[in-house]
This record gives C-alpha cells, sequence and structure tokens, in this order.
C-alpha cells in the first residue's frame, strides 16, 4: 500500500509540471479563445454570430482551400518519403552508411521555422539560387513567376519537408529497430522479399508510429503562418497575407481589431484538427494496447 | 486524500478559466479620448515628466538623432521599427495590444504608409490626436505644399504633418535620349508612341515598369482612374472599369507586351542585374532620383534628367499619382504633448534635417525650396530639377483616396499575378474592382460602384 502510494506521487510529480503548462498555455487560452469566439467585442454572448461572419468573409474559403491543399500534398508525400528513405536506411549493411546517412537527414531539422524559409527565398528566386537552372525549367524564370498561386502547395511541401522530414526519418529509423528479429527471419524463411517484408511485416508494426507522425505533422501543418507571410514580405504583396487560416486569424486580431472573430477562426481549426487527429487515432489505434 | 487533490487541482484550473473569461474589452483603463471640453479637440492623458519615446523606420533615424543634437535637453527613447513597409501593418498591431495593455504607446511614431489616419482617427479609443484643433498653430499648417495634408485629413480634421512628398515625373536618361535622338514626350499617347518605337529601334531598353504594387498609383492614379475614391470615413466609390482607367491598362498592356515595360520589380535583385543599365525612362515619384537612380542603379553622374509629369491629351495640365510619401503622428495618449509636438513641428520643417539630411523632396514648402536648390548644386543631376518636380508637387490628383486598406496590397494580389500568368490588365480589371469591393467591405466601407 505505501509502494503504491509512493509510486503514485512520483507519477503525480513528474506528470504536475506537464499539467501546469498544459492548463497555462493550452486549457487556458483555449478556454480564452471559446469565451471570445462567442461573445462581442463588449463581451455579450453572441453565439455562432462569429462563426458564420466569419465564414462569410471571401478569404475564409479560399484559406481553407490552400490549407487542405498543402496538408494532401504535405502529409502524402512525408509518409511515402520518410517511410521509403527510413526502410532503404534500415537495409543498408554497412553500420558507417547508416550513420552517416541518419546525420545527413537530421541536419535540415536542425535550421527550422523562419530561417528555414528564409534560406529557401533565396533558393527560389532565380536571380540569386544556386540551383537556378532547376529552379527555372520547374517553375519560372522570374520570382514572381516562381512563387505563383498554383506552385505555392508545392513549394511549402519542399520547405515542409526539407525541414521535418529528416527527424522522422531517424524516429521511424529507430522504430524499425524494434521490430523482433526473430519475425524478419521467420519472413524471410517463408520465402518473402523485401518488398513483401516491408509491406506485410514492416509497415503494419510501424503503424502505431506513422499515426503519431501524421497527427503532429497534421497539427503543424494546420498552423502554416511563418511560410506565406514570408513569401508575402518578400513579393512586396504578390502572395497575399491571407494565404492561411491562421494568417486570417492574425489579420482579424490585429488588421481589423477582431479579436472575436479571430477567435472563431482559432476555434474552427482546434475542431477540424481535433476531429482530424481523432481519426487517425482511431483508426491507427494509437492508444490500444498489445 | 486523493480526492481533495483532484479537487483542488481542478478547482484552481477552473478559477484560471474563469479568470481568463473576463470581457475582452473590459474598462480597464480610462479611455484618453473624447473632446468635450478640450483645448485640443481631446482629452489629453495626465502630464509627467520623463523620456519621449519615438517610433522610427532606419530611413527617419536620421531625423531623430538630428533633432536630439538640436535638443540636447530633451530625453529621446528612439525606436526603429518597418515603418509599416509594405502594407506590414506593424504600428496597427501594436496599437491594437497597446490599447488592450493600456500602456505601452509611443508618443511619436513615422510611417510610411497612407492609410494610417483612416484607422488610426477613428473610434472611442483613437490613437492619432488632432493637429488643427489647437494642438499646431495655423501659420506651421499652412506652409506645407498644397495637398501635402490630404492623407492626414479626415472630416476636415488634420492628423498628421507630412515629412515628404511623392509626386510622379518623368525620369529620363539624357545621354541616351541625345544618342537616340529622342524627344521628350509630354502626354501619355506620345510616351506610349515612343514605347512602340523605342521596341522597334532599340530592343532591351524600357521606358516603365509594371512589375511592382506601385504601378496604379503611377499609372491609374495620374491617368484619374476612379477606382479608390474615398468619400467618407467608412464610403468608398470604386469605379475600376471606368474608361480612365481602361486606357491606362491598354497603355501599360501595349508596352508591356512590346517589352519596353518591365515586369520585373524594380527593388528586386534582377531589375539592377539585367535592366538596371537600359533604363531610357521612367514615370515615377520625386525620390526615385536618390534612391532608385544614385542608390539601386547606380546610374552615373551627369546622365539622370527629370521631365515634367505627364498628362493625357484631353488634360489641360498633368495630373499626377503619389507613390508613398511619409508622416509623422503624434499619439493623443502621450503624456508629453509639448514635447511630442515640438519634435514632430521641428523634424517636419527644420532645415537642418527636411534641407541638409532628408533624401526626400520636403512636404513643407519652404524647406523644399532649399532641398532641391542642394540636389541641383549636387551636380549628380542633368537639367532643371526644381521646374518639373516643384510643379508636380501641385499637381497630384486628390481623387485617389487613403482608405484603412492597402491599394497597394490588393493590386499586388490581383493584378501582379494574373499579369505574370499572361492575362492583361485591362482584362483583370473587372477582378481588380472586385477585389477592392471586398477589401472594403471587410473593413465596413459602403461601397458604390
Amino acid at each position: 500500500m505505501t509502494g503504491s502510494r509512493l509510486r503514485l506521487s512520483a507519477g503525480h510529480v513528474f506528470v504536475s509540471g506537464y499539467v501546469v503548462l498544459l492548463v497555462a498555455f493550452g486549457i487556458v487560452p483555449t478556454v480564452y479563445a471559446l469565451n471570445l469566439a462567442f461573445t462581442d467585442a463588449r463581451g455579450v454572448f453572441t453565439g455562432f454570430d462569429n462563426f458564420v461572419r466569419t465564414a462569410q468573409d471571401f478569404r475564409f474559403l479560399a484559406a481553407v482551400e490552400h490549407v487542405a491543399t498543402y496538408l494532401v500534398l504535405w502529409l502524402v508525400t512525408l509518409t511515402v518519403l520518410v517511410l521509403l528513405l527510413a526502410l532503404l536506411v534500415h537495409r543498408l549493411t554497412a553500420g558507417w552508411s547508416r550513420a552517416a546517412l541518419r546525420f545527413v537527414y537530421y541536419v535540415p531539422g536542425a535550421l527550422a521555422g523562419a530561417s528555414s524559409v528564409l534560406l529557401w527565398l533565396f533558393m527560389l528566386d532565380p536571380s540569386v539560387s544556386p540551383v537556378d537552372d532547376l529552379v527555372r525549367a520547374l517553375w519560372g524564370e522570374t520570382f514572381v513567376q516562381v512563387i505563383s498561386p498554383g506552385h505555392l502547395p508545392w513549394i511549402f511541401t519542399l520547405i515542409a519537408f526539407w525541414t521535418g522530414a529528416g527527424g522522422w526519418i531517424v524516429v521511424m529509423y529507430g522504430a524499425l529497430n524494434t521490430i523482433p528479429h526473430q519475425i524478419m527471419e521467420a519472413a524471410r524463411v517463408d520465402g518473402a522479399g523485401p518488398v513483401k517484408i516491408a509491406l506485410r511485416v514492416q509497415l503494419p508494426m510501424l503503424r502505431k508510429w506513422i499515426v503519431y507522425m501524421l497527427i503532429l505533422s497534421l497539427a503543424a501543418g494546420t498552423q502554416l503562418f511563418v511560410e506565406p507571410q514570408l513569401v508575402s514580405q518578400a513579393s512586396f504583396g504578390v502572395v497575399g497575407n491571407d494565404y492561411s487560416i491562421n494568417q486570417l486569424a492574425y489579420l482579424y486580431a490585429f488588421n481589423q481589431n477582431d479579436f472575436n472573430g479571430s477567435a472563431a477562426i482559432a476555434v474552427d481549426l482546434l475542431i477540424v484538427a481535433l476531429c482530424c487527429a481523432g481519426l487517425f487515432v482511431a483508426r491507427g489505434g494509437l492508444f490500444d494496447t498489445d | 486524500m486523493r480526492r481533495r487533490t483532484h479537487l483542488a487541482v481542478t478547482a484552481a484550473a477552473a478559477l484560471l478559466a474563469v479568470a481568463a473569461c473576463a470581457p475582452p474589452n473590459a474598462p480597464t483603463q480610462a479611455k484618453p479620448t473624447g473632446s468635450a471640453g478640450s483645448q485640443y479637440g481631446f482629452a489629453p492623458a495626465e502630464q509627467k515628466a520623463g523620456k519621449l519615446l519615438v517610433w522610427v523606420d532606419s530611413t527617419r533615424l536620421d531625423a531623430a538623432k538630428a533633432y536630439q543634437k538640436a535638443h540636447p535637453d530633451v530625453q529621446l527613447d528612439i525606436v526603429t521599427y518597418d515603418g509599416n513597409a509594405n502594407g506590414s501593418n506593424t504600428l496597427k498591431t501594436k496599437v491594437q495590444l497597446f490599447d488592450r495593455a493600456g500602456e505601452g504607446w509611443p508618443d511619436v511614431v513615422f510611417t510610411t504608409d497612407n492609410n494610417t489616419a483612416s484607422w488610426a482617427s477613428q473610434g472611442d479609443n483613437a490613437f492619432v490626436a488632432p493637429l488643427n484643433k489647437g494642438l499646431l498653430d495655423d501659420a506651421t499648417l499652412s506652409g506645407f505644399a498644397k495637398g501635402a495634408l490630404d492623407v492626414c485629413t479626415v472630416d476636415g480634421t488634420v492628423y498628421c504633418l507630412r515629412n515628404d512628398l511623392a509626386q510622379v515625373v518623368l525620369w529620363y536618361n539624357k545621354k541616351l535620349f541625345d544618342k537616340f535622338g529622342y524627344t521628350l514626350p509630354t502626354t501619355w499617347e506620345e510616351y506610349q508612341a515612343l514605347g512602340e518605337k523605342v521596341a522597334a529601334e532599340h530592343p532591351g531598353y524600357i521606358i516603365g515598369t509594371a512589375g511592382d504594387a506601385w504601378a496604379p498609383e503611377i499609372y491609374m492614379w495620374g491617368g484619374e482612374c476612379p477606382a479608390n475614391q474615398v468619400t467618407g470615413p467608412k464610403a468608398i466609390t470604386v469605379k475600376a472599369t471606368d474608361p480612365k482607367c481602361v486606357r491606362a491598362a491598354k497603355m501599360m498592356d501595349k508596352l508591356v507586351a512590346n517589352k519596353t515595360m518591365s515586369m520585373l520589380s524594380l527593388f528586386g535583385p534582377e531589375f539592377a542585374k539585367s535592366q538596371g543599365d537600359k533604363v531610357l525612362m521612367l514615370p515615377g515619384p520625386a525620390w526615385y532620383g536618390g534612391a532608385v537612380f544614385q542608390g539601386t542603379l547606380k546610374t552615373p553622374k551627369g546622365e539622370l534628367a527629370v521631365g515634367d509629369a505627364l498628362r493625357w491629351s484631353d488634360q489641360s495640365t498633368p495630373v499626377t499619382g503619389n507613390v508613398g510619401g511619409g508622416t509623422w503622428w503624434l499619439s493623443r495618449h502621450s503624456a508629453r504633448l509639448d514635447a511630442a509636438k515640438d519634435f514632430i513641428g521641428w523634424v517636419a520643417t527644420a532645415d537642418a534635417y527636411q534641407v541638409e539630411l532628408s533624401p526626400g523632396y520636403p512636404a513643407y514648402a519652404p524647406a523644399a525650396t532649399k532641398w532641391i536648390k542642394k540636389q541641383q548644386d549636387s551636380g549628380y543631376y542633368a537639367g532643371d530639377l526644381a521646374g518639373p518636380i516643384s510643379a508636380a508637387a501641385g499637381q497630384v490628383w486628390s481623387g485617389w483616396g487613403s482608405p484603412e486598406f492597402s491599394q497597394e496590397a490588393v493590386w499586388a494580389k490581383t493584378v501582379i499575378p494574373g499579369q505574370t500568368a499572361g492575362k492583361t490588365v485591362e482584362s483583370l480589371l473587372p477582378e481588380w474592382q472586385t477585389a477592392i469591393e471586398q477589401q472594403a467591405q471587410v473593413f465596413g466601407y459602403q461601397v458604390t460602384k
């Protein structure tokens, strides 16, 4: 009894820091946003008015479409390429090449956030890019042609993949190492080749890790802000500063002085992200116990 | 015991949540606005001693430093920020946070956009102070060039002092003109005809740019295109498909098609690299001389000249647009109004800054005369500089307003990508019309078509 109470207390201590931060920076802001979203500037309850008003804004559906397109591209390419590269690294027999590749994959992640976008702004401007021939061949002769609306979801996917995928490859590689050697050996004895082993053994056993990656990447992807904001600044406004949903929420708060509308958009995002994450958790069995 | 701990944690979380749910705009501080019984047209904050907080962009840092040098006894806290360049809305963002916090506003601020008056002078908790209701004397205010304070004025109340003007003139390379044997155009029709001639005789040379967000301010504003007529604090008339807009659009399309009008951004790295030495002519604001030709393009001394602003043949006198031009604002929350008043009066009018240091054409007329003479005496320019620039200062069309949103941003987002995709400006005018209408409606404007 004393031992179990002690373990319980130690457990409480371990999670208490997380709980305090969760309440302070997660729960309280969410409750505050919910309060703002259902009231007007004077604090009077207005029902769903803010949600209806912001959804009718001419920029809202466009921003939703932009983010949705980007998310589909980003999540599909991320999953396919990360798994492919992790499996390839895992198959390499020479230890030094595995270590070197894992390091190479991880390095771009060190250049995260705004600095990564700034680097990409140079990469994408044909007049200064070190790979200008490739940029010209793919997207156009001038920076404005390169960042035309149709190219942006691909460009943002490229930036996100560059900065985020390396870390996930390393994580997936680690997860692949946890698959018992006997299972792999049994599959080989049964005549399965590398492709069959990957599809029938390794990927099903990585399912929880994949779902985990998708949930975190979805959460980051719906928050798209820095990339379009910096591209907008660099292009002197050719890419609008209302490209993503987060940017629109920012404009509502700080350009239109409408914090209630901004909160309504934030709550919209929260609901969508929670629903998608719930779906991934349910379908991926993230919390299933073995 | 465990149950009680859980209860305590839950109660604490609930308390925090309830605390966070206070009405967002709860009146936690007195609003220093309202005009009843005030000598300045607003109720000033309680006046205190202390440092004067001044926000400037990096270019206008010289103005604040010059003031400090001339007034060593005044305590200044100078903060540099982006000056709201390219529609960044930095000032608006910060002011809205300061409004919620009830503190933090700068006493004096410089902006490079023309939209500040439309938002900062409105509402119960307006930010900028009226200047012509007792704060500044008429002698100071009447010294500014005709129309210079239009961007500062809402419903007859002046809220800022204009730092510099940005009237459009015709910059040209005299050396190339003499070499090619061309005559300087005086109308937009002659300008277009010369463009067609240049395309045929000297391909590669350019006579204008349309790749930047200020193209509408040069060509549409100068052509009296009624796409942006602000008729009241929350009312705008938008007629972007008016024949006057169509003819300017057609001219741009023709010159873009024959490549004498560049689609590259004037301040992008590629323009200077590939077309910097191919500029034959460039309609543009007065500040192009120093910032673009001397600074970015490094045009050699003695080649650059300036001609009168262009007019359409049915206009009796030239009508020009206005591309930028900075403004000084004074906060009505300031607890150091006398010092703030002295600061903006000095930086906007004193020779020590406006004539000696300012890179732009001063809006304050007496300083402008001396500034232009100084530029002329520098020997950089070929021919007369004072005549065309001074004349254009009074020719800015007053029919183009300064609403709460940025017309430059609307053009950049709507027209430039369309042009890049191969569409003509003429075909994009209906889209431009819709984009302006939608943007105006977002800010609560009553739109008349």
